[in-house]
């Protein structure tokens, strides 16, 4: 009789080994998976924000500028209507004169360049700022004031490296001899690179000024389609949920509607936008461009999220609480608003929010809607400014990519981060009203 | 009389009604509530909701119907040769409405009396000038048929808001009045109030309803339209997309619906082994402490605008492909490809697809997973061989919709994908979607009666019904799966 060679349970077999080799691999493909999704979480956010954040500083030509009153108000009675007549070019002609003389003052060589050249450093929007400083504030004429005026994108480039001294050769807009005379300036204390508040709160610039191109205008109209979306969809939210949870006999017509709340969820963002261009504004005459037309077509996205939310907390509510209020003779409509809605409320608010929140961030419906138009004028103040033209966040975003000068990429990542930190606040308020205010029954 | 002052004015009436509604329900019982039928702010509240709600909807329906109305009898008035060559009846009435909106900028900015304007609309060029001044640049010179039809819309429209202001005060006073009046002891307020609040919500919940009779209505409409100018068989069944802007464009749908459907295709293979392995490991194998920290973490990925992804596709996952993956293999140098998009959606799926597995994984019993070990399987033979095939419905049902989510993805496509619509096999080749053709037929001035305008609408169209089969698919499976282990 012969024996089997003894195999010991000790010394797994080579079957065993393998099961168990494919159980690791198995195990470490599932870790890979998390990382992957981590780790492409990571790289969205550090390539968003390496891009972006220098667009929250920008570079300044610093010099003082003598505000001579025989060019700008020569009738002397600084009256700002009068002043109107002397144009962006006077103002230009000036601070031209000033920066020269600046650079004359503090022995900075200038080189082979042209006056021209050395004004060409400064954005064409700094003589427009000037002339509106001065506007604002007749009394300034006369005087010698300190002006930080924008430099150009390429110079701002330049000090941020987007721009080199090879790529500037090839360059129609800028000369190398130009960075090394804002080199110069630099090392005089002439030129600084520093925080932009304008970036947060000036409107939209044209193509050739992205130095001066700011968020004002977008995150008004961000924020007035957010009020018409908050006005418009909690009530009719928190109302048609009520209905469906509490009051609805079950038939055909309330199985319909939850079907359409289902569907109108998945539906895709751009056939909302369709949906506004053909009714609100082809049909309706609505604006375009206008807060509230985004905010009527986010509101119908927005109301599937407050609905489902609102649902799930108007269900959390024990019917105990029901019973005993139906018990000491309150009618339906008194537990519902007395008793079930109050205790419903935080989880109504959370959903809100996160609704706004996707509502915010939303950008596809409100390109056919008109929003990417180029809007310089701040809409005035709500309801009538809710018909003004405007922009908003991410659309901004979209438009600037749309581009060609580089420099407009860089605001587009600022603005994704000032997007993202809207979303933020958003999120952590959701959270925050969800922690302390949950019950749990 | 401004919109803003005038629903101050219902929302005051409203106030003042629930005063005076309360204080006559108690001065006819002498101060006595108990005598009352219903508690005495249910009187009140009759009176605000009766003079609130009726004026309210006067107000949005008058808003609405307006301009329509408007705007046809000043097309009326608009001559053909008005029309100048290259122009359309549309553009005509959108320098009518500009003209008059300037003219309502000069009035409000005192700039001009309307004396002052209707002289100016004698003089068409000093108009223009005058319009420049306030911002309206108007390219082309003013006709001076043009401009009286601007003023006589100007009239209609502030005759229309005065009338509207009238007649909706009027139906509040009115509504106001009646509920007073109703007023009396045995009056059952509490039954008349919960009875206009349940009308109330029953409306709002037929907004859901209104919302796809809206989106129906709008794409058959507006596809109905550009059938009748371009052959339905071209657009069903030509390979070629060629808009061109003045007529004889090519219009086919395959090019896009191709494009379309090869992002879709990529962003699921990225997205569907990495969500589903990242949620059978959180769901399975992950201690709680990985767990709490992961799960939300790769959600946030579903909290981030498509905008976002859509630039992070153009700076730095296309120019990576391009110089890592296209230029070394010889598969092309565009920077927009199908990889790009692809992968970006992918990204941006993965919580989808594994926050939707993951419920359904859990969903499996335990006594599946405890009978399989009994057996001697290892875990993972467990999951391969014995939870996934009982969660494969729930999961085909999580793709499904996943998918659903790629075809009508817009911003990352626009940015990511290109815009050169083609029938191609390399993935590194720039192609188009049905979202990026809606998109670019649609924004700027359009033209509402050219078929390279209006086949947006049509696309639209395919778009929702290629969507809304896939969501209802999945929501069957779905629940059916669902229904087996409960």
């Amino acid at each position: 009789m012969t024996q089997a060679p003894a195999k010991s349970l000790l010394v797994p077999d080579a079957r065993t080994r393998a099961r168990n080799a494919s159980e690791r691999r198995f195990r470490l493909m599932g870790m890979a998976a998390v990382a992957i999704g981590l780790v492409a979480l990571v790289v969205l956010l550090v390539s968003v924000l390496g891009n972006g954040l220098s667009s929250f500083r920008q570079t300044y030509v610093t010099i003082p500028i003598t505000l001579d009153a025989a060019v700008l108000d020569k009738s002397g009675n600084r009256n700002p209507d009068e002043m109107k007549k002397v144009t962006t070019l006077g103002y230009g002609k000036l601070m031209q004169t000033a920066l020269i003389a600046a650079l004359a003052e503090k022995g900075v060589d200038t080189g082979d360049l042209k006056p021209k050249e050395i004004m060409g450093m400064m954005s064409k929007e700094a003589p427009a700022d000037l002339r509106e400083a001065v506007l604002s504030d007749p009394s300034l004429v006369g005087q010698t004031i300190t002006f930080p005026a924008f430099a150009t994108s390429r110079i701002d480039g330049y000090f941020k490296g987007r721009v080199t001294m090879e790529s500037a050769a090839r360059d129609a807009n800028i000369n190398p001899e130009q960075l090394a005379l804002a080199d110069r300036m630099a090392a005089a204390g002439l030129i600084e690179t520093r925080l932009n508040w304008g970036f947060l709160t000036r409107p939209d610039a044209s193509e050739l000024r992205p130095e001066a191109a700011g968020l004002g205008v977008a995150i008004l109209g961000s924020a007035y389609m957010m009020i018409v979306v908050l006005v418009l969809s909690l009530p009719i939210g928190v109302a048609a949920s009520i209905y469906l949870e509490e009051l609805a006999p079950k038939n055909r017509w309330t199985d319909l509607i939850e079907i359409n709340i289902a569907n109108l969820a998945a539906v895709p963002s751009i056939v909302f936008g369709i949906l506004a261009l053909a009714l609100f504004i082809n049909i309706a005459g609505l604006p375009q461009s206008a807060p509230i037309v985004g905010g009527l077509v986010l509101t119908l996205m927005t109301l599937p999220t407050i609905i489902i939310a609102t649902r799930a907390s108007l269900k959390a509510v024990p019917p105990s609480i029901r019973d005993a209020a139906l018990g000491v003779g309150a009618s339906k409509m008194q537990t519902i608003f007395h008793h079930v809605l109050p205790l419903a409320m935080p989880g109504i608010l959370t959903g809100t929010i996160l609704g706004l929140a996707r509502a915010l961030g939303e950008s596809a419906p409100l390109l056919l809607i008109g929003m990417v138009a180029f809007v310089r004028d701040y809409p005035s103040a709500p309801p009538e400014g809710l018909f003004d033209p405007a922009s908003a966040l991410p659309v901004q975003v979209y438009s600037w990519t749309q581009r060609a000068d580089p420099a407009f990429v860089e605001r587009a990542s600022g603005a994704i981060i000032v997007l993202l930190v809207f979303l933020l606040a958003m999120n952590a308020l959701a959270i925050i009203l969800r922690r302390r205010f949950e019950r749990r029954w | 009389m401004s919109l803003g002052l005038l629903l101050l004015l219902l929302l005051a009436l409203g106030a003042l009604g629930f005063l005076a509604g309360r204080q006559r329900a108690l001065a006819a019982v002498r101060g006595d509530a108990r005598d009352l039928h219903s508690l005495p702010g249910y009187y009140g509240q009759t009176v605000a909701l009766f003079a609130t709600v009726p004026a309210l909807l006067l107000c949005l329906v008058w808003l609405v119907v307006q301009p329509a109305i408007v705007e046809r009898s000043i097309s009326a008035l608009i001559l053909p040769e008005d029309i100048t060559a290259g122009s359309s009846l549309v553009l005509v009435m959108s320098d009518v409405r500009r003209i008059a909106e300037g003219m309502d900028a000069l009035a409000v900015a005192g700039a001009a009396s309307e004396g002052e304007i209707a002289a100016l609309v004698g003089q068409p060029d000093a108009l223009k000038e005058r319009l420049a001044q306030t911002g309206v640049a108007l390219a082309a010179p003013i006709l001076p048929h043009i401009a009286e039809a601007a003023q006589v819309w100007r009239a209609q429209t502030a005759l229309g808001g005065q009338i509207m202001a009238a007649a909706v005060l009027a139906l509040a006073v009115a509504g106001f009045l009646l509920a007073l009046w109703r007023i009396a002891p045995e009056f059952r307020a509490r039954n008349v109030v919960e009875r206009f609040v349940r009308v109330l919500l029953v409306a709002a919940s037929s907004v859901a309803i209104l919302t796809t009779i809206g989106i129906i209505f709008s794409l058959v409409f507006e596809s109905w339209h550009f059938f009748q100018l371009y052959p339905a068989r071209d657009f069903f069944l030509s390979l070629t997309w060629a808009p061109k802007f003045g007529g004889g464009s090519d219009l086919g749908l395959w090019p896009l619906l191709w494009g379309t459907l090869y992002v879709s295709f990529i962003a699921l293979l990225v997205a569907v082994p990495i969500g589903l392995m990242a949620a059978i490991y959180l769901s399975e194998y992950a201690s709680p402490a990985v767990r709490a920290v992961a799960k939300p973490a790769i959600e946030v990925l579903a909290g981030i605008p498509s905008i976002v992804y859509g630039l992070f596709a153009l700076m730095t996952v296309g120019p990576f492909l391009r110089d890592w993956f296209a230029q070394p293999l010889g598969l092309g140098d565009s920077s927009s490809s199908v990889m790009t998009a692809g992968v970006v959606m992918g990204i941006m799926l993965i919580p989808y697809v594994s926050s939707l597995s993951d419920d359904i994984i859990n969903a499996v019993p335990q006594s599946l997973r405890d009978g399989s070990y009994g057996l001697g399987a290892t875990q993972s033979e467990t999951i391969r061989q014995v939870v996934f095939p009982a969660a494969l419905p729930g999961i085909v049902g999580a793709i499904l919709m996943a998918a659903s989510r790629a075809i009508g993805e817009t911003m990352i496509v626009v940015l990511g994908a290109g815009a050169a619509a083609k029938l191609d096999l390399n993935p590194f080749e720039a192609m188009t979607t049905v979202t990026v053709k809606i998109v670019s037929q649609l924004t700027g001035d359009t033209e509402f009666a050219s078929p390279e305008t209006l086949v947006a609408f049509a696309l639209g169209l395919t778009l929702f019904v290629f969507t809304l089969g896939l969501n209802i698919l999945a929501l069957y499976i779905v629940r059916k799966y669902r229904e087996q282990y409960e």
